[in-house]
C-alpha cells in the first residue's frame, strides 16, 4: 500500500505535466492525432452522428409503412428539393427511396455506427488502458485507419446526391439486382457503395492488425492472458473475425464493381432476361457466389457488433455487483469458441437457395454448436448477479438491460436457425425483430452503458444520472414497442423490405395496423434519445466532477491513469498483480483490489 | 394442435405443413422456458442482491453447478430439437420427391420483375422445347414456336394458376432476371428463385381456395407489388380449366 498510487486519490494532471512535454498543435492533437484515445475519441463522435443519421432514414422509412403513399409532413418538400422529383414526388417518398433508405440503414448502422462505436470507439479508448500500454503498436495505423473510415462514410453519403440515388438493393446488395437496379446510370449508387465499402473494410483490417499487435505484444507485465479483462478478450477475437472474414468481402466488393463497370460476369449467369430483352453480358457467373462471399463476412460481422458490448457490459456488471465475474475462464474459452465458430455458419442466411439436406445439416449443426457457448457466456452473466451488492446506476441499468434483451435476441434466432423452421419464417418481419434484439437492445444497449461508464474517464465528468435513467427507462419501454410487434407480424407471414408494408397481400391484414403502432413507438424511442444528446453535450462541460481517478471505485488499469489520462497514458509503468475482477477480496481492506495494487 | 394457434400462423392448407407448424411451437416453447427461467431468477436476484438488501458482496457468489446442469439439458434438448425433427423434416421437404406413383402435376415457375409466369406440360405430357432466344417479355419460359410438343403447353402469363385439392404438386422455380423468392405461406412453402438455376420444391394442397404468391426476395422497386395467386380447386374443375387453356392458348403469347 504504502508507494501505491499516486493517482488513486485526486486528478493528477499536475504530475502528468511533469513526465510529458509532447505538446503537439491544435491539427496533429485533435484532427490528425496519433493518440489512441483521440482517436477513439473521434470514432465515438462520428460514429454516433452515423447511429443518428440511421435511426432517421428509418423514420422516415417508418413514416411511409405507417401511411403508406402519403406526403411527408414537412420533411417531404425538403426532400423532394434536395433529392428531386425522382425520389420524392409531391411530398410522397418513392419505391426507389425507400429501397435506398432500407439499403443505407442497414450499412450505415452496421459498418458506420456500431462497428466504429464498438471497436474503433470502445476499442481504442479503453484497449491501451486496461492492458497498461502508452498507445496503441502502430499510431500512425490507428490514424489511418479512422480517416479511411472517415472517406467512406463521406462516399457512402455522397451517393444520395448523385443522379439515380443512393445504393437500393438492400444492405446485402445481392447480384444481380445490384448489377441492374440502375441500368441508366453508369457510375450509380452501387459504385458509391462498393467504393465506399472498400474504404470501409480497408479500414477494419487496419485496425484489427493493430489491435491484435498491441493486446499481444504491448501488456503491461504481470498481465498475462488470464489476467486480462474479457472487455480485451473480447476486442482481441473481435480484431480476428475483421482481419479473417473481411477481404473475401473486399475481393468480392471489387468483383462486383467490375461486374457493373466493365462487363465482367462474376455474379451474373448466362441468360439474364430484363424487361424483355436479354442483358448484353457475357454471363456464366454464379449469384449464389456473391451470397457466401457476402455472408462469409456476415455472419462473424454479428459477432463483430455483439462481442464488444458484452465486454463492455461483463466490466460494469463486475464493477457494479462489486463481486468477481462468475466462471471467467469459461468466458474466456466462450468467446474463442464463438469465434472459431463464427467462420462455419454462414450459410444458414442461405438455406431456401436450393440447399440439399448434407450442406444444410452442417450448417445448422454448427449453428446450433455456437448457441452453446453464447448461452454459456449469458448465463455466466446472469450467474455473476448471485450474490451481488448491485448499484442501479445508469450504466448498469443499461447492462442488465442488456441481459434479457440480448437473450430475446438470441432466442428468437433458434427458429432460424433450424432449417425446416426458417422455411416460413425466412425473411418474413420475425427476422428483422430477431436480428434487431440482438444490436438494438443488444448491442446498443452495451454501448450506451459503456458511453455513461467511461466517460468520466475520458472527461473527468459524470454524466447526469436523472437525465440518464429518462434516456433509459423510454428507451426500454419503446425498444420493445418497435421490436416485439414484428415477431407477431412475421408470424403471420409478412415480408420484409415492403414499400407498401405489406398492403399489397391480403394475408397481412391483420397484422397491417402494427405498422402504425410500431410508427409511434419509433418516434417514441427518438424522444428518448433527446435526454442522452442532451446529456452528452452538459455533462462535458458541466457534469459533476469526479472526485478521485477512479470513480467507480474499479479494478482494472485503465482507472489508475491520471484524468483524462494524458499522451502516453500511466504516469509509471503499471505491473499486474492480479486478476481483472478482484472485488470484495475476503479480508482486504477495500472491496475492490485495483489489478495493479502490490497485495 | 390447437395450441401452436397462439403461434399466430395463417390457416394452413398442406400436407406437410403440420409437422413444420408443431416444430414452430415445440422451439417456441422450448424458448418461451428458458426465457421466463432466465427472467424469473433476474428479477429474484435484482430484488435480492441489490445494495439495499445485501449491502456487501460475496466474493464467490453461486457455488452450485445446476448451470452446467441446465446448459447440458438445453444443448441436449437442442440436439434433439436438431436431429429429431429438422434435419429429416428438411429432408423430407428436399430430397423425398413424389413420385411418378403418386401421379403429382408438374408446374414450372418462372419469376420476373415483377411478376409470376406458371408453365405447364399440357395434355401431350411433354414439355415444349425451350431457347434462351425466343425469351420475350411475352415468352417467358421460351418456348420453341415452332416445336409441336409446345402446341398444348399451358403458360400462365402473369396471371392466376390452377391445381387440384389432394393431389401432389411439384413447383421447379427459376428467374429471368434477379433473384425472388417464391412464398406461399398457407402452403408453408418457401423457395429464392434465382436466376440460371431450376430448384424444385412440393406440396400438397388440401383445402380448396383461392392463395396469394408473395414475392419474398427485394427485386426491385416494385418488389411489394410482386403479388400472384393460384388456386386450389377439385380435380374436374381443374381439368375443365387445363383443357381449355391449352386449347386457348397453346404455349400462349407467341402465336
Amino acid at each position: 500500500m504504502a508507494n501505491a498510487k499516486t493517482t488513486s486519490h485526486g486528478t493528477s494532471a499536475d504530475q502528468a505535466h511533469d513526465h510529458h512535454h509532447y505538446e503537439p498543435g491544435f491539427w496533429s492533437k485533435y484532427i490528425f492525432s496519433t493518440d489512441h484515445k483521440v482517436i477513439g475519441i473521434q470514432y465515438g463522435i462520428t460514429a454516433l452522428v452515423f447511429l443518428l443519421f440511421g435511426f432517421i432514414l428509418m423514420l422516415l422509412m417508418r413514416q411511409q409503412l405507417a401511411k403508406p403513399n402519403q406526403p411527408i409532413p414537412v420533411i417531404g418538400p425538403i426532400l423532394e428539393k434536395v433529392l428531386g422529383t425522382d425520389m420524392v414526388n409531391s411530398g410522397v417518398m418513392q419505391a426507389d427511396l425507400y429501397n435506398a433508405f432500407g439499403a443505407m440503414h442497414g450499412t450505415i448502422m452496421v459498418f458506420l455506427a456500431i462497428v466504429p462505436l464498438a471497436f474503433g470507439a470502445f476499442g481504442n479508448f479503453v484497449t491501451p488502458l486496461q492492458i497498461g500500454a502508452p498507445d496503441m503498436a502502430f499510431p500512425r495505423l490507428n490514424m489511418a485507419s479512422y480517416w479511411f473510415y472517415f472517406l467512406g462514410g463521406v462516399v457512402m453519403l455522397s451517393s444520395f446526391f448523385i443522379p439515380g440515388g443512393a445504393a437500393k438493393s438492400g444492405w446485402t446488395s445481392y447480384s444481380p439486382l445490384a448489377s441492374i437496379a440502375d441500368m441508366a446510370h453508369w457510375v450509380d449508387g452501387q459504385t458509391l457503395w462498393l467504393i465506399g465499402m472498400v474504404l470501409l473494410i480497408s479500414s477494419s483490417l487496419l485496425g484489427a492488425v493493430n489491435f491484435i499487435t498491441t493486446i499481444i505484444q504491448l501488456r503491461a507485465r504481470g498481465m498475462s492472458w488470464m489476467r486480462l479483462p474479457f472487455f480485451v478478450w473480447a476486442q482481441l477475437v473481435t480484431g480476428f473475425l475483421l482481419l479473417l472474414a473481411f477481404p473475401p468481402l473486399e475481393a468480392a466488393g471489387i468483383m462486383q464493381l467490375v461486374d457493373n463497370l466493365f462487363g465482367t460476369s462474376f455474379f451474373l449467369p448466362t441468360g439474364l432476361v430484363v424487361n424483355g430483352s436479354q442483358l448484353p453480358v457475357s454471363g456464366g457467373g454464379s449469384p449464389l457466389l456473391w451470397q457466401h462471399l457476402f455472408w462469409f463476412l456476415g455472419h462473424p460481422e454479428v459477432y463483430v457488433l455483439i462481442l464488444p458490448a458484452m465486454g463492455i457490459v461483463c466490466e460494469i456488471i463486475a464493477n457494479n455487483t462489486r463481486k468477481p465475474i462468475w466462471g471467467y475462464r469459461s468466458l474466456v474459452y466462450s468467446v474463442l469458441c464463438v469465434g472459431f465458430l463464427s467462420f462455419i455458419v454462414w450459410a444458414h442466411h442461405m438455406y431456401l437457395t436450393g440447399m440439399g439436406t448434407k450442406i444444410s445439416t452442417f450448417f445448422q449443426t454448427t449453428t446450433m454448436m455456437i448457441s452453446i457457448p453464447s448461452v454459456i457466456i449469458l448465463t455466466a452473466l446472469f450467474i455473476s448477479l448471485w450474490g451481488g451488492s448491485i448499484r442501479m446506476n445508469t450504466p448498469m441499468l443499461f447492462a442488465l438491460a442488456f441481459l434479457p434483451m440480448f437473450g430475446i435476441g438470441g432466442l428468437t434466432g433458434l427458429p432460424l436457425g433450424l432449417n425446416a423452421t426458417d422455411i416460413y419464417l425466412h425473411d418474413s418481419y420475425y427476422v428483422i425483430g430477431h436480428f434487431h434484439y440482438v444490436v438494438a437492445p443488444g448491442t446498443i444497449f452495451g454501448l450506451f452503458a459503456g458511453i455513461y461508464y467511461w466517460f468520466p474517464k475520458a472527461t473527468g465528468r459524470f454524466m447526469n444520472e436523472t437525465l440518464g435513467k429518462i434516456h433509459f427507462w423510454g428507451s426500454l419501454l419503446f425498444m420493445n414497442l418497435v421490436f416485439a410487434p414484428m415477431f407477431i407480424q412475421g408470424m403471420k407471414g409478412m415480408s420484409r423490405r415492403m414499400y407498401d408494408g405489406g398492403a399489397t397481400y391480403a394475408g397481412n391484414a391483420s397484422v397491417l395496423g402494427l405498422n402504425t403502432f410500431i410508427s409511434h413507438a419509433a418516434i417514441g424511442l427518438a424522444v428518448f434519445q433527446i435526454p442522452f444528446i442532451i446529456n452528452f453535450f452538459m455533462s462535458i462541460r458541466s457534469g459533476k466532477k469526479i472526485s478521485s481517478d477512479n470513480p467507480w471505485e474499479a479494478t482494472t488499469l485503465e482507472w489508475s491513469t491520471p484524468t483524462p489520462p494524458p499522451h502516453g497514458n500511466f504516469i509509471k509503468e503499471p505491473v499486474v498483480y492480479r486478476g481483472p475482477y478482484e472485488y470484495s477480496v475476503p479480508g482486504a481492506a477495500k472491496d475492490f483490489s485495483p489489478q495493479d495494487q502490490q497485495a | 394442435m390447437n395450441w401452436i394457434k397462439i403461434l399466430g400462423l395463417p390457416e394452413l392448407a398442406s400436407e406437410h405443413g403440420k409437422a413444420l407448424d408443431e416444430l414452430t411451437g415445440y422451439v417456441h416453447l422450448l424458448m418461451l422456458i428458458l426465457f421466463i427461467g432466465w427472467v424469473g431468477y433476474f428479477i429474484m436476484v435484482l430484488l435480492k442482491f441489490n445494495r439495499k438488501s445485501n449491502p456487501k458482496a460475496d466474493y464467490v457468489g453461486v457455488k452450485s453447478h445446476l448451470n452446467t446442469y441446465l446448459e447440458v439439458g438445453v444443448a441436449v434438448v437442442e440436439g434433439v430439437l436438431l436431429i429429431g425433427f429438422a434435419i429429416p423434416l428438411w429432408a423430407k421437404a428436399v430430397d423425398y420427391f413424389p413420385t411418378a406413383a403418386d401421379n403429382p402435376i408438374e408446374v414450372h415457375i418462372m419469376a420476373q420483375q415483377f411478376a409470376w409466369n406458371a408453365h405447364f406440360a399440357g395434355p401431350d405430357g411433354k414439355w415444349g422445347k425451350q431457347d434462351i432466344q425466343f425469351a420475350a417479355a411475352t415468352n417467358p419460359f421460351g418456348l420453341d414456336p415452332n416445336d409441336a410438343d409446345a402446341k398444348d403447353d399451358v403458360v400462365c402469363l402473369k396471371e392466376e394458376f390452377l391445381v387440384p385439392v389432394n393431389r401432389h404438386v411439384i413447383c421447379k422455380i427459376g428467374s429471368m432476371d434477379v433473384i425472388h423468392c417464391f412464398k406461399l405461406p398457407a402452403m408453408r412453402v418457401t423457395q429464392d428463385a434465382v436466376p440460371g438455376l431450376s430448384i424444385p420444391v412440393h406440396f400438397k394442397p388440401t383445402i380448396t381456395n383461392t392463395y396469394e404468391i408473395y414475392c419474398a426476395q427485394l427485386c426491385g422497386n416494385l418488389h411489394s407489388g410482386m403479388k400472384g395467386s393460384f388456386k386450389v380447386v377439385s380435380q374436374s374443375e381443374y381439368d375443365t380449366w387445363y383443357a381449355a387453356k391449352s386449347k386457348a392458348g397453346g404455349g400462349a403469347g407467341f402465336e
